[in-house]
């Protein structure tokens, strides 16, 4: 036998690992929550018959009823549809607004980690400038010069938000970098941006992955602060952030004009913790 | 038991010794350096230190022989693997690949004929790859066989290390060690090398496993005629396994010589007190003074002269200042010794008989008798 | 379940619980049983394990990784991670069993009467402190020497185990020390209470062949010096046949075979062991074809049944996978847990007669 002595693959690692994501609870509490609130704002149409936008003077600031289920504005706007077609906006801006980033910054962070070098030094020399700002002192001033609007937000939020994901993607390659399997690949005369692609980035792109989840709950914030500010998503859109601030004035008599999209954001940024946690338990080496 | 024959249509092709005369692999002069504390202050202050991991080597090796690099740790061994495989650039030097001399960096062409196998199986295959993955990446990139035989000769490689067809669509954790380095072989053997450098293939193993990865080398080598640069610290597997053995010390061979002469006769004293030092099967040799005294000294601080003599039991004034350079007896050609003071055989042994007790022939006719893994 | 406690194996005389007697064991370890709790289940990493150190003698404990040699060292000395739990045995040191005793009683034990030398002396040992200080620690805690006394007691330490220089090299750190330096450290350390049992966990496996030799010499000539035991666990036949007297193979938590040294190579009764000895190529005589053991160690949260080394047993017979074999006492303090062991005898034998 010697030699040809012949393997026993054991496959039941395989569905071992494939069966464990609903066993880790942050995750599926995550999805849980997640799902429910994608729900609702996707079917914001079926949940209620009231226009977000349209005015009704003659019922400013009622309380909650059968008729307005959380009641209405200043302006008679249906709060209750108003938070379901302002999530619907926020959650859009937040979710496209992280991908822009995450691309960008795991593209950077390989070149750095991989080359090293002067490329290195260049990258990671404007990291530190961008790190060197907080986050929400610097997303302001670049809306403020570009004006107000969407794209604003997607170039600010990118231009700020790289950073992050460049230094994850960078210190992971440069330890995957040092695994004998990308010099076997190196040895097998493969070229670089095949090794890149097809052998560093899978292996290091899950810690990026995880970061975006938290990451998204960052961009709400951040647009929902925007908004807050005047910043961000322009009237007459419904969006929780100019819900919050138009709210803030009647806080004392009509709490709930405030209290029920900040506590929609808070949700929504809880299922999307709870998700990159769960991830991150999940993809954990050694779980496998 | 096609998968071992050398008559295979599909394994035959570069891994069959080329009918050109002249050694496969030349290095000559190979120097690789590192720098260290390079930070840019000291850089700029030019303090920045090179440690001289592999410092003037030259070496060569013939088709289809077994040859091991031994040494200890810091000797140099694994970094001058990585640079005759292209994977550390040389500061000084050239590798020649029958007769052609290979470039700063290597063409794809040029690469593929050096191929080498890692010590660590756990890190040296792509976790998120399955075993076919990763073969037919390579087979596609290099065109080593027609896009329609991909498959089928996928299977042939990993037939040829023992495995069976289920290993294909497996991902590396679902292998245990053993199993790993047998894969690894087969994406070496993937490429059909002219020559496979096997860095430390069996020392991340446990014993019981070593075995079958050493047998399944040695049954290549007999079934493939393949050419192989062991690289290992373990002198007991080395002699099993190749025909001819350089020793390394502080980034120089110091010694080469075919394997039973060297382990009978050693000319170097560091060779000798290398051998000596191995714990020996015989119980109760605990006593006594050992082998080598005192610790090699730092890369980084090479002495002059002879690199061994502040170690050397036996080193006079001259090897303080003159560097010895590596010379053969004469009526043994083969055996070179970089010593000012070469040691003479043991009483007993007839310098230059000594041959190896297992002509690789009589491996082979073992492992023919093996039943084929495609039958099982 | 587990085979049960065989008889005394050193010729030596009675060796009772609770009877210090001077011709005994020092170190006896009787029916130690190990667990681990983990997800997949428990873990019985060291399954009835039961061995003795005579006095001033050297025991090898060989084992590939997860037999449990390194569980077994560490349960003598109390140290196992927080998951393992000794669940059965006794660990009696000149006839005290430890296992029951309090950390605090622990803490007066290891040092003066037991101490162990790790695999990986970087980080064994504190990078921040002085050597010398590190060696002088154990006599100013245990023996009450004062800081020039201790400090005079760590230099003849360091003298005695080969550092070069020790006045000057009292002073150095860790990190300024060479490999081979820093075992000399720890056996510094190990040594500098005077202990009755030095417990080695693979001491030399991380060093270079040239500096292995240095340390194995270095602990054979205080083991004659001193009389103090050793019990050292490593995976490396050739080292035991150099340091040790006795040996005791370890394969999926029991031990499978015990005996001297020269006989246990000469005539392995056990066909794991015979089947170790064949796979490893040796440096003095080339064989045509290494041997391998086929088949993987086994699972211990659900070994196989009857004998544990039965599936990859070429000996094996119908009664191996229903009899889980005792450790038989064998002639001239010999033991093995092979039901057919002259079957194994006999072929190692046969071998040895080609």
């Amino acid at each position: 036998m010697s030699a040809t002595t012949l393997v026993t693959v054991a496959p039941e690692h395989a569905a071992r690992r494939k069966a464990q994501w609903y066993r880790v609870p942050a995750l599926l509490a995550g999805l849980t929550l997640l799902v429910i609130v994608l729900a609702m704002v996707i079917g914001a149409p079926l949940l209620t018959s009231h226009n977000p936008n349209v005015q009704d003077l003659n019922a400013i600031l009622s309380g909650p009823s059968g008729q307005h289920l959380l009641g209405t504005d200043q302006l008679g706007r249906d709060t209750w549809s108003r938070l379901l077609y302002g999530g619907r906006v926020d959650l859009q801006v937040a979710f496209i607004a992280v991908l822009f980033p995450f691309v960008l910054g795991t593209i950077l962070g390989s070149i750095a980690g991989y080359f090293g070098g002067w490329v290195d030094l260049i990258i990671m020399r404007v990291v530190d400038i961008v790190v060197a700002f907080p986050f929400y002192v610097l997303i302001i001033a670049l809306v403020f010069v570009l004006g107000p609007g969407e794209s604003s937000i997607y170039i600010a939020i990118t231009a700020v938000g790289w950073v992050a994901y460049a230094r994850i993607i960078r210190g992971e390659i440069l330890v995957a970098k040092r695994q004998e399997y990308v010099l076997a690949a190196q040895s097998a005369g493969l070229s670089n941006l095949r090794i890149m692609g097809r052998h560093l980035l899978p292996n290091v792109v899950t810690q990026a992955i995880i970061y975006a989840m938290s990451d998204i709950v960052q961009d709400i914030l951040a647009i929902v602060t925007l908004s807050y500010l005047g910043l961000g998503i322009q009237p007459p859109t419904p969006d929780w952030g100019t819900m919050i601030a138009n709210g803030q004035n009647f806080l004392t008599t009509h709490w709930q004009l405030t209290t029920i999209p900040g506590l929609a954001v808070v949700v929504t940024g809880l299922a999307l913790s709870l998700i990159g946690d769960g991830l991150a338990d999940l993809l954990r080496p050694g779980q496998s | 038991m096609s998968a071992l024959s050398p008559e295979d249509p599909v394994m035959t092709g570069n891994l069959a010794p080329s009918a050109a005369d002249g050694p496969l692999l030349t290095a000559t002069g190979l120097e690789v350096g590192f720098s260290v504390g390079g930070s840019i202050a000291s850089r700029l202050r030019h303090e920045e230190r090179i440690l001289r991991a592999v410092d003037g080597v030259d070496l060569t090796i013939q088709h289809g022989e077994a040859l091991a690099l031994v040494g200890e740790s810091g000797s140099g061994k694994s970094t001058l693997a990585r640079a005759l495989t292209g994977l550390e650039p040389l500061n000084a030097g050239q590798v020649a690949l029958d007769g052609k001399v290979l470039g700063k960096r290597r063409s794809r062409a040029d690469q593929r004929r050096v191929q080498m196998v890692f010590q660590d199986p756990y890190s040296s295959l792509n976790p998120r790859l399955t075993v076919a993955g990763m073969l037919h990446e390579l087979l596609r990139v290099h065109q080593i066989v027609p896009r329609a035989q991909v498959d089928a000769y996928s299977r042939e490689l990993i037939g040829l290390v023992g495995l069976t067809d289920d290993a294909l669509p497996a991902y590396p954790r679902q292998f245990s060690g053993g199993q790993r380095q047998r894969v690894a072989i087969a994406r070496a053997l993937a490429l059909k090398p002219d020559l496979l450098v096997a860095d430390e293939p069996v020392s991340a193993l446990d014993v019981s496993v070593q075995a079958t990865i050493l047998n399944l080398l040695q049954e290549l080598r007999s079934s493939l005629g393949l050419t192989l640069l062991l690289i290992s610290h373990n002198l007991a597997v080395v002699r099993h396994l190749c025909d001819r053995v350089a020793v390394m010390y502080l980034g120089r061979i110091i010694e080469v010589a075919p394997t039973g002469e060297l382990y009978a006769a050693p000319r170097h004293p560091y060779t000798r007190g290398l051998l000596a030092a191995i714990p020996r099967m015989t119980p109760g040799t605990g006593e006594g003074a050992p082998a080598v005294t005192g610790d090699p000294p730092s890369p980084l601080r090479i002495p002059a002269g002879c690199r061994f003599r502040t170690r050397c039991p036996i080193a006079q004034e001259r090897c303080a200042h003159e560097d010895p350079e590596l010379t053969a007896p004469a009526g043994r050609p083969a055996h070179l010794a970089a010593c000012h003071f070469p040691l003479d055989p043991p009483p007993g042994v007839r310098p230059g008989t000594a041959v190896r007790a297992v002509p690789a022939q009589s491996a082979a006719q073992d492992a023919k008798e093996e039943p084929s893994p495609s039958q099982s | 379940m587990t085979a049960a406690a065989p008889e005394p194996v050193t010729p030596a005389g009675p060796s009772g619980a609770g009877q210090p007697a001077a011709s005994g064991p020092v170190l006896e370890v009787r029916d130690l049983q190990v667990q681990i709790q983990t997800r997949r289940g428990v873990v019985r990493a060291v399954d009835g394990v039961s061995l003795e150190v005579p006095r001033g003698g050297a025991v090898g404990l060989v084992g590939e990784s997860g037999s449990g040699k390194s569980m077994t060292l560490r349960s003598i000395l109390g140290v196992l991670p927080p998951e393992a739990k000794i669940t059965s045995g006794q660990v009696l040191l000149d006839g005290t069993d430890l296992v029951p005793l309090p950390t605090s009683a622990l803490n007066r034990i290891r040092g003066p009467k037991l101490a162990m030398i790790f695999q990986e002396p970087m980080s064994a040992l504190n990078p921040v402190m002085r050597v010398g200080w590190q060696i002088a620690e154990g006599p100013q805690v245990h023996l009450g020497y004062n800081r020039s006394r201790s400090a005079e007691r760590a230099v003849e330490l360091m003298y005695r185990v080969g550092i070069p220089d020790p006045e000057r090299r009292f002073k150095a750190y860790p990190h300024e020390f060479s490999g081979g330096m820093r075992q000399r450290v720890m056996i510094a350390i190990a040594l500098s209470c005077e202990p009755e049992v030095i417990l080695c966990d693979e001491p030399t496996t991380a060093l270079d062949v040239t500096i292995q030799d240095q340390i194995l010499r270095l602990l054979a000539q205080l083991c004659s010096e001193s009389g103090v035991s050793l019990l050292f666990v490593t995976h490396d036949l050739p080292v035991v046949a150099q340091l040790c007297q006795e040996l005791a193979v370890m394969y999926g938590g029991q031990i499978v075979e015990r005996g001297p040294v020269a006989d246990v190579f000469r005539e392995p009764s056990h066909p794991y062991t015979l089947g170790l000895l064949r796979s490893a190529p040796d440096v003095e005589e080339v064989r045509s074809s290494l041997v391998p053991i086929p088949g993987s160690p086994p699972s211990l949260i659900s070994p196989p049944s009857g004998c544990r080394f039965h599936p990859r047993c070429s000996f094996a017979e119908q009664d191996c996978s229903e009899i889980d074999p005792p450790l038989r006492l064998l002639s001239s303090g010999r033991a093995t847990a092979c039901l057919h062991y002259e079957r194994c005898l006999e072929s190692a034998q046969a071998e040895a007669a080609r």
